[in-house]
């Protein structure tokens, strides 16, 4: 679901065609008949957006049929845990939890506490979305303060207990709902709901799959939150041939959340020091509770580690290993965000590297504008990307909000190197490391991001040399002497160090790190990134390992290397049943061998190696001896995989249905339309189709939504400048039904533009019988689908797709909500120049749009009456950023 | 050399024999099994960036996801795209039902719904087409040049320092494959990676095939793992799956590169029963042979009988 695996991973896609030879049933979720369909058993179209009421519906199933696996589920989630007296599910609140506050849109989460854990003080659901706080917990779960002696009800039957809230939680999810919400017939969804719970119990496993079709969303980490509950309700996590896979955007996205270009962490998931943090003991406790269990217990030694490897020497024990020379967050400061500050001249340099804004991000329009709203502008790419000559090719020349003369942005291009020009490391969505080495040398001034970041930060680091500044002290101090290779000026960094010095050493003898468990908060070790440590684990580059699959067994431990210490399948202790045997003959992957007490098998266990399955912690332990012989989740505080998340989520402990922020239907579940806790931005510049309750929809009757070619790649720098790629697929087009074309005049072939209240943008036609019109709640719902990839440079050109999205934004990770909107489309061209202006004021007024459009987050008819106050933003003149650090990661260039 | 009439029609084991080499590697061809085709076209980059082909032009064609349209002397890979209504199967609740409900009949209005209460399964085929390497070659049969030759791997190779554009190969070729390029005159198809099978490697289309749907190899374990996957095929229900081109009595006595389809040939573009145009020659020279004895020996009676007067 969420994910046309076929035409965006298509080599990925060759196991999942393995697999249908094996006999695998392969199911394809998604609103439109895709490459992937068509290679799949069965294809169920949905209406965009709907997928939580599709997902609320197989659990519904699930637990209304006692189909779940109760032996795993009572075993190794957190189903049997009691929850808070205090917790007010949606159930009771007409679509909102307890602790919501309507004046800020966000909520305190202390009600959704476990009964006597000790309770978490969370009265900042506002700080925790401006820094987007869900997402700082990639590598294990959010803090608990104690992992132990939490209430809980083995036969699952307490009305608190978990498992009992998310029965009453997704009781209203019926095959009938899922009819009128999703538009899927009762036969589709219950052949789905019997196929996916048929893969299920000791000897079956499903697997998941999942891609940016479900993150980019104004709640998009909730529809990852249920498919994790039905994957883990059927007991397929941490099995062979289960888990959720979330294939990323592109090449090494994965490797950088891991290795972050985020603004609000640090590498391995350490989380950003935040401006209230006094000190790194401060810092640490935020991370973790005292009495929590498992291996996030140990964040001091990570960042300790990560502290003598920023700044070497110079850290010590007396200076808090230089914690004072990290910079502090204290608010959104989101690429959004970023944008918005370009445009209201508080941001005034910004680096762009391998990323295409212009193109490739939703509200295409804000980011140009704000681009040439700044003193200079660095472009490292491939080649001229729209970024780099947005100045003189962006659509807004010709409606006369640009002008080249007057443009003040300076636009430094730099030449990069491409992958086969450099060498270094990919950590791709199985998160595995897989070194690539140079296959040519780049040619005249291309170069790799490591020679430019290396040799920038050299040059810095000389200017502030004589610098008495305390402001200077991080980059002073900084422990920047990498190997290099080869002479002259500027030679290249050796991209081997690099890798050393992520995987981290003992300073004490100078001996490379085998694990992550060798770090010391003391100061004696280095460590780049706590999760890599082992990747140089023995002196050997790991990464660089290449045994042929036919050499060795299926698990392929000899391919590469993953993190954390080289685990293929993640939290496999929960293979092996409580007792630790294998789950049946067929699914054996990792077990307890009482002969040798440590556990063994096909994977490196992801467990501690010799705690036995009926290990029970003393009450107060913490940390991985805390851990009991039956927690699997070995980084999560307590152990178990969380059906429930009593903390960590910022907009819900339990995926709900909420329509999306643009939409033609009113939310059937609840009084509460869309996501509650839903980031929207009030801006003249950002005006957001109407939806229910608001009036005016009707003039936006239609759901848009955009995805990728196979063709193609993203915003199109190194696809549109390629002749083999670009006459492949040569023009922008729309994808429309028989029906709706029918409806609107539309011929195959022909022009027609797209309209939403930001942009209009030209196509070709494509009239096709794999858009379907769905029939929703008694009335035809057409949805119209657009590939985004091209921009005015380059061999084929055409308009660009994202000017058509707005920026609301999911709260927990701060990513767009760009797979769902609702658009208008015409026959024929739009119209150009400043009639374009005026044709877009024009359906804004006819659909009544104000700055005020869709800001008001709560709509729930409880008692609170005041509605949420949005984010306004007046231009500002203090405060100037020196530059922005945007983020990079599946939201770029994925609109 | 001796010319059989299997040089011209039906059958022939050893088709590099045939054509002169005393010794040679075995008969190699490709398998396009479609159904596992993904049509992400790897398969037509593949083999312009390895044989240095120039683009087709940048035209969008409308015809589902394919820009390519056909074969050409620019493309020598083309993968079709075909949307269409699928055969009906058993649906999972009637599978699971065994009382039939005849329900009542009923009247809707036309274009009273949206079409989705009647339609179908619906499906999209995409298949990989390319040069077939038959083993009685139109192309070859009919180049006067002597440009086009069978390899000693059994493949179909036009030599571009030879051919001198005369064109009669176009015509000569059942399938439509091969073809001038405009600007050069010369005829251009796929050489099955010539150059890189001399080296041992399989093809660059093959190559980057990311679900094998196109495999390489030679051709006669090629043709037994095809009739196995149409077997397995069957055994599962889709009974539509069928081979085409693997037949060495068909009328180009096989072909070189043979697929496997999901519909008829004529849905994927190719033409349902091909056959070499020089099928007759064989027989026409054997014919034009006693034509020429008769008229030789009427020549001669002419004069034997002149002179018995």
């Amino acid at each position: 679901m969420g994910s046309n695996m076929a035409e965006a991973h298509p080599v990925g896609f060759q196991w999942v065609m393995e697999a249908k030879a094996r006999g695998a049933r392969v199911l394809h979720i998604d609103p439109r008949f895709t490459r992937t369909s068509a290679l799949a058993d069965k294809h169920v179209p949905l209406r965009a957006g709907s997928d939580i009421a599709f997902l609320g519906g197989v659990i519904n199933h699930i637990l209304s049929n006692d189909l779940d696996f109760r032996e795993y589920v009572q075993a190794y989630t957190n189903a049997p845990f009691l929850v808070s007296e205090e917790f007010a599910d949606t159930e009771d609140l007409d679509g909102l939890f307890s602790g919501y506050d309507p004046e800020t849109g966000t909520y305190d989460t202390s009600t959704w506490q476990y009964e006597n854990g000790l309770p978490e003080h969370s009265a900042e659901g506002d700080r925790h979305r401006e820094q987007s706080a869900g997402e700082q917990h990639g590598s294990g779960g959010p803090k608990l303060e104690s992992g132990t002696g939490i209430a809980t009800d083995e036969t699952l039957r307490h009305p608190r207990c978990v498992f009992q809230i998310l029965k009453r939680h997704f009781s209203r999810y019926t095959p009938e709902m899922v009819e009128r919400i999703c538009g899927v017939s009762r036969e589709d969804f219950l052949d789905v709901c019997r196929a996916w719970t048929s893969a299920s119990g000791r000897e079956h496993t499903a697997a998941l799959v999942y891609s940016v079709g479900w993150t980019q969303h104004s709640m998009g980490a909730q529809y990852i939150r249920a498919g994790a509950i039905i994957q883990l309700l059927l007991g397929n996590i941490g099995r062979p041939g289960g888990g959720v896979l979330a294939l990323r955007g592109h090449a090494s996205i994965q490797g950088s959340t891991d290795i972050p270009t985020l603004y609000n962490l640090l590498p391995g998931y350490l989380p950003m020091p935040d401006a209230r943090h006094a000190g790194k003991q401060d810092y640490v406790e935020s991370i973790r509770g005292t009495h929590q269990k498992g291996y996030w217990h140990n964040a001091d030694d990570y960042i300790v580690s990560l502290l003598k490897e920023y700044w070497g020497e110079a850290a010590t024990a007396e200076n808090d290993y230089c914690f004072g020379h990290l910079p502090r967050i204290d608010g959104d400061h989101g690429t959004y965000r970023t944008v918005m500050d370009m445009i209201d001249g508080k941001v005034f340099g910004y680096f762009l590297l391998g990323q295409n804004p212009a193109v490739g991000s939703a509200h295409g329009r804000l980011q140009r504008l704000g681009m040439a709203n700044l003193d200079w502008l660095v472009v490292r790419d491939l080649t001229m990307i729209e970024s780099a000559e947005f100045w003189r090719n962006a659509p807004e020349i010709e409606t006369g909000e640009i002008a080249a003369e007057r443009c003040r942005t300076e636009v430094f291009f730099f030449p990069a190197a491409s992958h086969v020009e450099k060498e270094g490391t990919f950590t791709q969505t199985q998160r595995m490391l897989q070194w690539r080495d140079r296959a040519v040398e780049p040619r005249g001034d291309q170069r790799s991001e490591l020679w430019f970041i290396y040799h920038l930060g050299r040059l810095l680091q000389r200017k502030v040399a004589g610098s008495t500044d305390d402001r200077d002290r991080p980059l002073q101090d900084l422990a920047w002497d990498y190997r290099t290779e080869g002479d002259g000026e500027f030679p290249e960094p050796s991209a081997d160090d690099v890798l050393r010095r992520i995987n981290g050493a003992d300073l004490t003898t100078g001996e490379l790190l085998d694990s992550y468990l060798q770090l010391r908060s003391d100061g004696t070790t280095a460590a780049g990134c706590w999760i890599y440590s082992g990747v140089y684990a023995g002196g050997v580059n790991r990464a660089r390992n290449r045994t042929a699959r036919t050499e060795q067994d299926e698990t392929a431990l000899e391919w590469g290397w993953a993190w954390p210490a080289n685990r293929r399948v993640l939290y496999n202790r929960a293979s092996a049943d409580p007792q630790g045997r294998p789950w049946s003959e067929r699914k054996k992957l990792v077990w307890w061998d009482a002969g040798r007490g440590e556990w063994t098998g096909h994977d490196v266990p992801d467990f501690p190696k010799n705690t036995p399955p009926g290990f029970e912690p003393e009450y107060g332990e913490a940390g991985p001896g805390a851990l009991a012989g039956d927690d699997p989740f070995i980084m999560q505080a307590d152990g178990k995989a969380w059906l429930f998340a009593p903390s960590g989520v910022v907009d819900g402990p339990l995926p709900t249905h909420y329509e999306p922020h643009e939409s033609p239907m009113p939310n059937l579940l609840y009084g509460q339309q869309g996501s509650p806790a839903r980031k929207v931005y009030a801006r003249g510049d950002n005006p957001s189709n109407p939806a229910p309750p608001e009036s005016g929809g009707e003039v936006f009757p239609f759901v848009f939504t955009a995805a990728r070619l196979t063709e193609h790649h993203t915003a199109g720098g190194m696809s549109r400048q390629l002749a083999y790629l670009s006459e492949l697929q040569p023009a922008l087009f729309v994808e429309v039904s028989p029906q709706l074309a029918a409806e609107r005049g539309l011929a195959n072939l022909d022009w027609a533009h797209v309209v939403t209240s930001r942009a209009a943008v030209d196509a070709r036609v494509m009239v096709t019988e794999r858009m379907r019109p769905l029939r929703l709640d008694g009335r035809v719902v057409h949805q119209v689908w657009m590939p985004y990839h091209w921009g005015p440079s380059g061999k084929v050109d055409g308009d660009i797709v994202n000017d058509l999205l707005g920026v609301v934004l999911d709260p927990n990770t701060l990513i767009q909500e760009s797979k769902v909107a609702t658009c208008d489309i015409r026959p024929g061209r739009r119209p150009r120049g400043r009639e374009l202006l005026e044709y877009l004021a024009e359906y804004r007024r006819r659909a009544g749009v104000t700055v005020e459009t869709g800001t008001h987050v709560m709509t729930a008819d409880t008692t609170a009456s005041e509605t949420a106050a949005p984010e306004t933003t007046e231009p500002e003149t203090t405060g100037r950023d020196t530059t922005a650090a945007p983020d990079t990661t599946d939201r770029e260039e994925d609109a | 050399m001796t010319v059989s009439r299997e040089s011209f029609y039906g059958p022939l084991d050893d088709v590099s024999g045939d054509a002169g080499y005393t010794e040679h590697p075995e008969r190699v061809g490709f398998f396009t099994d479609t159904s596992v085709c993904i049509g992400c076209k790897a398969c037509e980059v593949a083999c312009k960036e390895w044989n240095l082909l120039p683009d087709d032009g940048f035209d969008l064609l409308g015809m589902s996801f394919d820009n390519t349209g056909e074969l050409s002397a620019n493309s020598w890979r083309h993968v079709a795209f075909i949307e269409q209504p699928a055969p009906l199967r058993e649906s999972a609740a009637a599978r699971e039902a065994d009382a039939v409900d005849l329900g009542l009949p009923s009247f809707d209005l036309p274009g009273a719904g949206t079409g989705e209460e009647t339609r179908t399964d619906f499906r999209w085929l995409m298949s990989s087409d390319v040069c077939k390497h038959c083993t009685h070659a139109g192309c070859l049969d009919v180049c006067p040049t002597g440009a086009l030759f069978r390899t000693e791997f059994g493949t179909v190779v036009v030599q571009d320092d030879i051919c001198n554009g005369c064109g009669y190969c176009v015509s000569g070729c059942p399938y439509g494959v091969i073809d001038r390029r405009e600007g050069d005159g010369r005829a251009w198809k796929c050489t099955m990676c010539y150059d890189r099978l001399s080296d041992g490697m399989e093809p660059a289309c093959a190559k980057a095939c990311p679900t094998d749907s196109i495999q390489f190899g030679p051709l006669d374990e090629l043709r037994e793992r095809a009739r196995q996957r149409v077997a397995t095929l069957h055994e599962r229900g889709v009974t539509e799956a069928r081979l085409y081109g693997e037949d060495p009595n068909d009328g180009v006595g096989g072909d070189g590169a043979f697929f496997l389809l999901l519909d008829e040939p004529e849905v994927y573009g190719l033409p349902p029963d091909p056959v070499v145009p020089t099928r007759d020659a064989g027989s026409m020279w054997a014919r034009a042979g006693v034509a020429a004895a008769a008229f030789a020996a009427a020549a001669v009676s002419v004069f034997f009988g002149r002179s018995s007067r």
